[in-house]
């Protein structure tokens, strides 16, 4: 499908830097996070979660509970329905346990109350007898033969006989005779690497506050990516009708994938059910580190051969992903990412999914990309240090590009990493000098970015303005992005326009806030409506002026004659035009729903010089720069935001963040003290450098630009580490500790 | 008859064959189609894919156009953070 079928590339209002839409309401506190709504009646909802890391529950007493007085109702998993979708059974076993606890701080029951202490001393009156089982929390522990299995019989038809029931999914990627590839090498690197699990990190807890009735007819507010995604996954948990359930998605404070599926709402939903009242739950830090979902760690492979001049002769990356206690499929999307910057004649990618007594993986931006990246980038690094050569000349020899084969099955189309890694090598930053105990390290990132269901809405009101309704939750900038697309397509100042988020019942379906998909596909689909409201608008002019429609154009926010033949008519502007709209036919509309596609791929370099204290051990980022294709950037300031997002989320996972499991099982830094994410004083300013090459399948050239940045920087600064220190870093995250024993080992 | 790549963990169940061969005019037949032919990846289709046409990804787009002239990948169904 041709999207640009009405290109359009003189910008008036895209690519300008107007206010925040939101701004004023987040920095005095006006705006409604998750937590920030409360009901009249409202009770207090507390889980009561597992304290080991795998048993069998036996039984739960929760008469106690129920007797203390304030207590309005306890559940646990037999108060929800049983979902014949193997993914929604899992979403509902991972919100309140069934049969076994799989993870500590897995949910096991929940009370609500009339107050907070109530409640929280009830969940102490629940007994629960459990038989502890053994548990696993490393994903190469867990692919043993011998291994305590975390569930039985999920594995796919796509794992060999013979495997621990741990392994879940088999991927294979690749083209091409590797082996004889690597006979041609005059260089090959094979290393092994491990990363560890991260979160997202958000600052905002999950919370909601959920009103259900005995009839099934309920209201839901709450923090997440997707409104439309808690409707479905509450409504199939709880055995009700998505019709009758409206989910309002909140003002929301982070989510990077971490708020795209549901931990808390059918618990309160349940809750509510039962006890006739509006229930509220909000996640304690604990609570979110425990059992929301942090993303993969990892065990991988890679070996890499090389020419003396740089070119790679063979690539192969063997992937081992845990995931936690449920089945997902984030190692597919690390296979398919792990080579894809570079043209290659002989490549093989392997996956491995693994289940452990860990938390449910959830997303988090480029799900599975990151750390397949960081270990290609590292052995590439090395090469290049091995064979005395430049590593941007090696990544613009090797690199994908027009009709590249890509190493995960199709050929590109029109991408953009040879002019990023152009623009890095002439950007002053690589060629600066470095001081003692100084690294510089590159490198490339990839991510497949998509579009996917969207339902816009937009009218034109009676004063001339015009209000845009869309149904993703705005983690990104997006109400800005879609009103300046809205005020562009129908010539308009931008603040004429206002966007706001729908409700489910008051907007078609719309997929969830991920992929990088929203200012890409919301923004194509209020285009299109625009387009619509536009035609509408034409053509009523034409009747009064009692001309062909066709012979009415739209340019600059105003109605015009095409041409000479269409007659000496006086341009009528939009809000002549809206002014009139009850004597001309009524309220004056577009809408547009569509199931986007033509997202296109996106390449990112970052490059980061660092300095360690061979004392300490401690890295400081000195300068960082981030080089990105991003399309056309609808609003600079919220794309060179997502770049330098992702860039400092990049250093947190590369340097300090760690989920750190004790030989018990038991996650041993449940907190923000001890699991360590950058705060402003880690950080240097991060630069920022667009490459605005259009994306042909958008209107204006948009592209996804929420992903990629948080792919390239952990080899970036683990190459610039490695560089300082002397010693290939082949562990994430490389704390001081772990730094200090490289360095003293090399 | 439009080729379709799989990819590598899906041939060997289509007889490890990289491309198959199939009578479709978009990717819904496409996806019927493979699961006429080849049973065993029904459970992959059922769980969803994703097709890449001359290079551009489509999920769900059943009614995605496709004919010889285009280069056809199935891939994973994409998921993002």
């Amino acid at each position: 499908m041709a999207l640009d079928s009405q290109a359009k590339r003189d910008f008036k209002v895209v690519g300008t830097r107007v206010p925040r839409p939101d701004g004023i309401d987040k920095v005095t506190g006006k705006a409604a996070y998750g937590a920030d709504i409360s009901a009249p009646g409202m009770l207090h909802g507390r889980i009561l979660r597992s304290p080991h890391a795998h048993a069998r529950i036996v039984s739960i007493d929760v008469s106690a509970a129920q007797a203390l007085a304030g207590v309005k109702a306890v559940v646990t998993n037999a108060d929800f329905a049983r979902p014949d979708d193997a993914g929604m059974g899992d979403i509902a076993d991972n919100c309140l346990a069934r049969e076994k606890v799989l993870y500590d701080g897995h949910s096991v029951a929940a009370v609500a109350a009339t107050s907070k202490s109530i409640a929280k001393a009830a969940i102490r009156l629940i007994k629960v007898e459990y038989e502890i089982l053994p548990h696993v929390t490393d994903v190469d522990a867990a692919m043993l033969p011998d291994a305590p299995v975390v569930q039985e019989g999920r594995a796919l038809e796509n794992v060999p006989a013979g495997m621990s029931q741990n392994v879940t999914t088999h991927v294979e990627f690749g083209h091409g005779d590797v082996d004889a590839g690597f006979t041609k090498a005059d260089k090959i690197v094979e290393r092994s690497f491990k990363t560890a699990a991260t979160h997202q990190g958000y600052i905002e807890p999950q919370a909601c506050l959920a009103n259900l009735g005995t009839d099934g007819r309920g209201e839901l507010w709450c923090c997440t990516q997707g409104q439309y995604m808690v409707r479905a996954n509450c409504a199939a948990v709880l055995g009700i009708d998505a019709s009758q359930l409206r989910v309002t998605a909140s003002e929301i404070g982070g989510g990077f994938g971490g708020k795209t599926s549901t931990f808390i709402e059918p618990v309160a939903l349940a809750l509510s059910r039962k006890s006739g009242k509006p229930v509220k739950i909000v996640m304690t830090r604990e609570e979110v580190l425990k059992a929301t979902g942090p993303t993969i760690s990892s065990s991988i492979d890679v070996k890499i051969g090389m020419t003396n001049a740089g070119r790679i002769t063979a690539a192969r990356a063997v992937l081992r992903y845990q995931g936690g206690a449920f089945p997902n499929g984030t190692v597919e999307f690390g296979a398919q990412a792990a080579f894809a910057a570079y043209d290659l004649s002989a490549v093989q990618t392997l996956g491995w999914s693994v289940l452990t007594n860990r938390p449910m993986e959830i997303p988090y931006r480029a799900p599975g990309a990151p750390t397949a990246i960081y270990a290609v980038e590292s052995v590439v690094d090395e090469l290049c240090q091995e064979l005395g050569l430049d590593p941007l000349d090696v990544r613009l020899l090797n690199a994908a590009r027009k009709g590249t084969l890509s190493s995960y099955g199709p050929s590109f189309n029109e991408i953009g990493l040879v002019a990023t890694l152009e623009a890095a090598k002439n950007h002053p930053h690589y060629t600066a000098p470095l001081g003692e105990n100084q690294g510089r390290g590159l490198s490339c990132g990839f991510w497949f970015n998509f579009g996917g269901n969207t339902s816009v809405s937009l009218h034109i009101n009676e004063d001339g303005t015009v209000s845009v309704v869309e149904g993703n939750p705005d983690i990104g900038g997006s109400r800005a992005s879609i009103s300046m697309m809205a005020a562009e397509e129908f010539g308009i100042p931008y603040e004429k326009v206002r966007t706001v988020i729908a409700d489910t019942s008051s907007l078609g379906f719309n997929d969830i806030t991920d992929g990088s998909r929203v200012t890409f596909a919301v923004g194509l689909a209020t285009i299109e409506a625009a387009r619509a409201a536009i035609g509408v608008m034409c053509a009523r002019v034409a009747k009064i002026w009692d001309i062909d429609p066709d012979a009415v154009l739209w340019e600059d926010g105003y109605a015009k004659p095409a041409g000479p033949n269409a007659g000496d008519h006086a341009p009528m502007s939009l809000a002549d035009i809206a002014a009139i709209a009850g004597n001309t036919g009524g309220p004056i509309a577009g809408h547009h729903e569509v199931n986007a596609d033509g997202a296109g791929v996106s390449f990112g370099v970052h490059l980061v010089d660092t300095e360690i204290d061979p004392e300490t051990g401690h890295t400081t980022i000195l300068r960082y720069t981030v080089f990105q294709d991003a399309g056309k950037a609808v609003h600079p300031d919220y794309v060179e935001g997502q770049m330098q997002g992702g860039a400092v989320q990049g250093i947190g996972w590369a340097l300090n963040e760690e989920y750190i499991y004790g030989d018990d099982g038991l996650l041993k830094n449940a907190g923000f003290l001890d699991y360590r994410i950058p705060v402003a004083s880690d950080l240097p300013p991060i630069e920022t450098v667009i490459l605005e090459i259009p994306n042909p399948g958008h209107p204006y050239g948009v592209r996804g630009v929420g992903e990629t940045p948080i792919v390239p920087p952990l080899a970036a600064i683990s190459n610039a580490v490695s560089r300082a220190a002397g010693v290939r870093m082949c562990e994430l995250p490389m704390s001081p500790p772990r730094l200090l024993k490289a360095m003293s080992e090399k | 008859m439009v080729r379709v790549k799989l990819w590598g963990s899906l041939r060997t169940l289509a007889d490890d064959q990289e491309w198959v061969e199939v009578e479709a005019r978009n990717f819904k037949q496409l996806l019927d189609q493979l699961g006429l032919l080849h049973p065993a990846l029904k459970p992959q289709i059922k769980r969803g894919v994703s097709l890449a046409v001359d290079g551009v990804i489509y999920r769900d787009a059943w009614l995605t156009e496709i004919g010889p002239d285009n280069e056809i990948v199935l891939l994973p169904y994409m998921v993002g953070g």
